[in-house]
């Protein structure tokens, strides 16, 4: 692994690795059963060198700031690659929002370039919205077939310029990204991220999940979001390793491409893992009563030799055709994005295949605590990360109180709202809004959330005022979403829902019809984000001298309602 | 060449059958999330047996976002 301790920014730290691993392979493009793209980190550079060139002669300079929307493929990390290069900040965006909340965010981050693929390309030209995104000021559209109509874009394979482009250096303290947490819908947050918080969470990141050339990481989470650029682009690329990416991500081909690339690490949000710890559990059931039992003992023989730390090698030979389902040389499946329950841990755990499981926000860099497996504790979700500040504040008497950290891999800020980045920090420390304590062996165990949001078994962050605007013209007097623990605190983190709180007119009565008018609206929404029932409030709701709608004391008004009886379900 | 409605009428043939529900109780128009109880990876197993059953290719960013079998026709007609 390079000393990264040494560097200064992403840029130069990818630079270094690709002469340093030339001729190890970085980078394997299946799609299907077919194999697309197989790259070693000289051919890498060899792509990648033309486009930061030619970016360059456009006047792309340091500070500039490009965005890539794109699912996960070898292009995304050509692209980003250029961008660190040539000094600019990337806005790495979430290939599955809208076109209008793209360009919503494309806007804010006032990106002056734009990457692409075709098919998002083509929605994107087609919502109105771009026009007023005009700080875009070059789009590069990969894939696009021979004749399509590019709307005013470059062809990605075609903008190349043959000199070599100048490396341009950048400080640790300088923005390298502007990752958006949320606010789609409302108010953006653009976390920046300087290039100190990414060397610094790969070097602790690393300390205890390594790797090296040879090890192939499985790139599922869609590299925009903090885990898989930590641990499927830079962490590996610093390091030597290969990130192998699927264009479908289908589950039958996830299943073939673990034993068909000899998977070492693979990221997975608690969706996915639990589908597959059902899939196990079905062909467990089907086995016969004979093997069924052997397998149950051996399964108690792995356990019992495990309990102190995981073994690898026991593990393989003992559950040897459970493991070769996952290639054979799977050593972690690293959980993230949401809550897992800790009974899907210790499944996986107990067939002695470890689960990294952790604890993180956008905003404090990818991960704050991480289970160092020694021993494993399926019921926390680990210990801080070396570098890693983390407090509980004005605890209960059980311990649990708010959970604030402090490290160099926290954020600098909300870009362009000192108001909101006010809001989250005190005295240096970012407050998560995420209720915990800690046990006796510094084991971090969270218990649920005051802040008013929820996150999805998917690990989608989804804050209520970003879909609210659907419900815009309701025919009612006033309405507000809510997460529903935020109302009526809860001590946990799944199943959370959200919930719409409407204010009737006067004689005004919750009908038919306007239920289906909510359901109609909710359905316009993403599944993973529309609200889960309704909730009637009399009276007018409490506002601001701007009239915007006091969502804290309004909730408190909806706390003195019955949770299981207020909520009429959709 | 099938038109769009008997495009319709396999998809949801083919989910009947897939996800094992009485026939005649899903239309054009059902979310299938809601109707089936299903979550984005059981849906996207669906998405394989009707690459094989119209034999194309469908890139899962041409699905993002579809949640009802009407849609989802659409996607794969285009593509027929």
């Amino acid at each position: 692994m390079l000393d990264l301790s040494k560097y200064q920014s992403i840029g130069a730290a990818l630079k270094d690795a690709l002469t340093t691993f030339a001729n190890e392979t970085c980078l394997i493009e299946a799609d299907r059963d077919r194999e697309k793209e197989r790259l070693t980190y000289k051919e890498f550079q060899n792509r990648a060198h033309p486009l930061a060139r030619a970016l360059q002669d456009t006047g792309f300079s340091a500070g500039d700031r490009a965005s890539i929307i794109m699912t996960n493929q070898s292009k995304w990390l050509i692209s980003a690659y250029s961008i660190f290069f040539t000094g600019g900040a990337l806005v790495p965006l979430d290939y599955k929002l809208t076109p209008s909340e793209h360009w919503q965010l494309l806007k804010h981050s006032g990106a002056k370039v734009l990457i692409t693929e075709y098919p998002i390309w083509r929605q994107l030209a087609g919502a109105l919205e771009g026009a007023s995104a005009d700080n875009v000021k070059l789009v590069l559209v990969t894939e696009a077939p021979a004749n399509a109509d590019l709307s005013g874009a470059q062809r990605w394979e075609e903008f190349r310029c043959v000199p070599e482009p100048v490396f341009v250096p950048r400080e640790r303290k300088d923005i390298a990204c502007i990752v958006y947490s949320s606010g789609t819908g409302g108010r953006p947050k653009g976390c920046m991220m300087t290039h100190e918080n990414y060397l610094e969470q790969c070097v602790a990141l690393t300390s205890l999940y390594p790797f090296w050339p040879g090890v192939r990481y499985l790139s599922i989470l869609p590299t925009n979001h903090a885990i898989d650029f930590m641990v499927g682009f830079f962490g590996p690329f610093t390091c030597g390793a290969c990130v192998v990416h699927l264009r479908t991500l289908r589950p039958e081909f996830v299943r073939e491409a673990f034993a068909k690339y000899k998977i070492t690490y693979v990221s997975l949000v608690p969706l996915v893992l639990k589908n597959v710890q059902k899939g196990l559990q079905a062909r467990f059931e089907e086995l016969p009563q004979t093997k069924r039992n052997v397998l149950n003992f051996l399964i108690g023989v792995n356990k019992a030799f495990t309990k102190s730390q995981p073994r690898l090698g026991l593990s393989r030979k003992l559950l040897g055709q459970i493991h070769a389902n996952f290639g054979g040389e799977l050593r972690t499946i690293i959980v993230g994005g949401a809550f897992t329950e800790p009974q899907t841990l210790q499944f996986f755990y107990d067939l002695g295949i470890p689960v990294a499981n952790g604890y993180g926000l956008t905003e404090a860099g990818t991960a704050i605590t991480v289970n160092d497996l020694h021993p494993f504790r399926a019921d926390t979700v680990g210990k801080p990360l070396p570098g890693m500040e983390v407090k509980i504040v004005n605890p209960a008497e059980d311990g649990v109180g708010e959970v604030y950290v402090r490290s160099k891999t926290v954020m600098a800020g909300y870009l362009n709202d000192p108001e909101l980045t006010a809001e989250a920090f005190s005295d240096g420390w970012l407050k998560t809004g995420d209720l915990g304590r800690f046990d006796q062996t510094g084991h971090l165990i969270l218990s649920g959330r005051q802040k008013n949001m929820i996150v999805t078994e998917e690990g989608k962050n989804i804050y209520p005022e970003d879909i609210e605007a659907v419900f815009e013209n309701l025919p009612v007097k006033e309405f507000c979403v809510f997460a529903a623990n935020y109302v009526w605190p809860k001590r946990s983190m799944v199943g959370e829902q959200l919930i719409l709180a409407l204010h009737l007119e006067n004689n005004q009565t919750y009908t038919e019809a306007l239920r289906n008018d909510i359901i109609a609206r909710n359905n316009r929404l993403l599944n993973y984000k529309r609200v889960h029932g309704v909730v009637l409030l009399d009276g007018d709701f409490p506002r601001t001298a701007s009239l915007k709608i006091k969502r804290n004391i309004l909730a408190e008004r909806l706390a003195q309602l019955d949770r299981s009886s207020a909520i009429l379900p959709l | 060449m099938r038109n769009l409605d008997q495009t319709t009428q396999e998809v949801l043939d083919l989910a009947i059958q897939h996800f094992k529900v009485a026939p005649g109780t899903l239309s054009p128009s059902d979310d299938f999330f809601k109707k089936l109880g299903i979550d984005s990876l059981q849906a996207l197993e669906l998405l394989s047996r009707l690459e094989n059953h119209f034999g194309i290719e469908l890139p899962d960013y041409e699905v993002q976002g579809v949640s009802d079998f009407r849609t989802l026709a659409e996607r794969i007609q285009s593509r027929l």
